[in-house]
């Protein structure tokens, strides 16, 4: 198996245990086995999944929890033209793609240095991905009471852990670092006055700073 | 939850890639070369902001626990050029042995 291929897959068992986290917390917020399913298999956005099941958990409204879900979905949208290009121009093609654009298919797509690579790595990673996230979700539904808590496992350190080793490739160049303090200080910033979502939106507009070291450097 | 909350959220979490992929995607074919040096930085932007929020992030605040020490540990890991899975367990260790040694 080509070293992406198999990179995809390590990550995708990783992700999977995190799956089984949201498994458990979406079992103890009440939800249904066929509601797990669903969320897994169409929303398919790990972070606004945990969002949602977490403020339902706490109490909170459906509309507390879808309105949190979104705003942590809205940054897969900066992901487009990252990825875009990956899909080629068939429509068909684009549409089916966009369903996979999430965190770890960009990362593992945007590490690649050629573009068929890249659409290879993240087509497989998507694969990948969404299988085991699927069996992670419905196991930790179904486990829920055998696991107890997740976070006593540290699982809670398993997915920064994770992205910890998926930024390293982007602090390579100069733009990049400064890209990554800028987004990781926004971020924080914004954290104890944006509610959730919205510290990852601004940490977005890290890129000009970084833009602009990057045309200096020309 | 209800299935209409479901369905709300899995529409708003596709359409926000089908824009992403369609609309956001399309403006570079104007200013090609100032677009994709911008779009080739929005993963470090975010993927910091990810581990930043994951890390200190607790009901809306900052707060410092057993997560920084652990993803310190995975960084740690990652520096000394270690594979994925070893950084993902390294860090749920050390987060999960802090948690046990302070609840006894």
């Amino acid at each position: 198996m080509p070293a992406h291929r198999r990179e995809g897959l390590v990550l995708a068992v990783a992700v999977g245990i995190v799956a089984a986290t949201f498994g458990v917390l979406a079992d103890a917020a009440g939800l249904s086995i066929p509601q797990v399913m669903v969320m897994s298999a169409l929303m398919f956005t790990g972070a606004s999944q945990f969002a949602a099941v977490s403020v339902i958990d706490a109490g909170g409204t459906g509309y507390t929890a879808v309105g949190s879900a979104l705003l942590l979905a809205a940054r897969n949208a900066l992901y487009g033209p990252v990825v875009a290009s990956l899909f080629g121009r068939s429509t068909a093609m684009r549409a089916v793609g966009s369903q996979f654009v999430i965190d770890e298919t960009t990362a593992m797509a945007a590490m690649q240095n050629e573009d068929d690579i890249a659409a290879d790595a993240f087509w497989w990673t998507a694969i990948w991905l969404w299988t085991l996230w699927n069996v992670g979700s419905v196991g930790g539904a179904l486990l829920g009471s055998v696991i107890g808590d997740p976070e006593a496992w540290g699982l809670d350190a398993a997915f920064p852990a994770a992205f910890v080793a998926l930024l390293a490739p982007h602090l390579r160049t100069r733009p990049g670092r400064v890209t990554a303090i800028g987004g990781g200080a926004l971020a924080i910033a914004a954290v104890p006055i944006a509610p959730a979502g919205v510290p990852l939106l601004v940490a977005s507009l890290a890129v000009l700073p970084g833009w602009l070291v990057h045309r200096r450097a020309l | 939850m209800s299935w209409t909350a479901i369905a709300v959220m899995t529409a708003g979490a596709y359409g926000f890639k089908v824009f992403g992929v369609f609309a956001l995607a399309r403006i570079g074919d104007r200013s090609a070369a100032t677009f994709q040096s911008l779009t080739a930085l929005i993963p470090a932007a975010l993927f910091a902001a990810l581990v930043a929020v994951q890390t200190l992030e607790a009901g809306g605040a900052l707060q410092i626990d057993a997560r920084l020490a652990g993803v310190a540990a995975g960084a740690l890991a990652v520096l000394r050029r270690m594979p994925f899975v070893v950084v993902v367990l390294v860090a749920m260790a050390v987060t999960g042995a802090i948690r046990w040694q302070t609840l006894g």
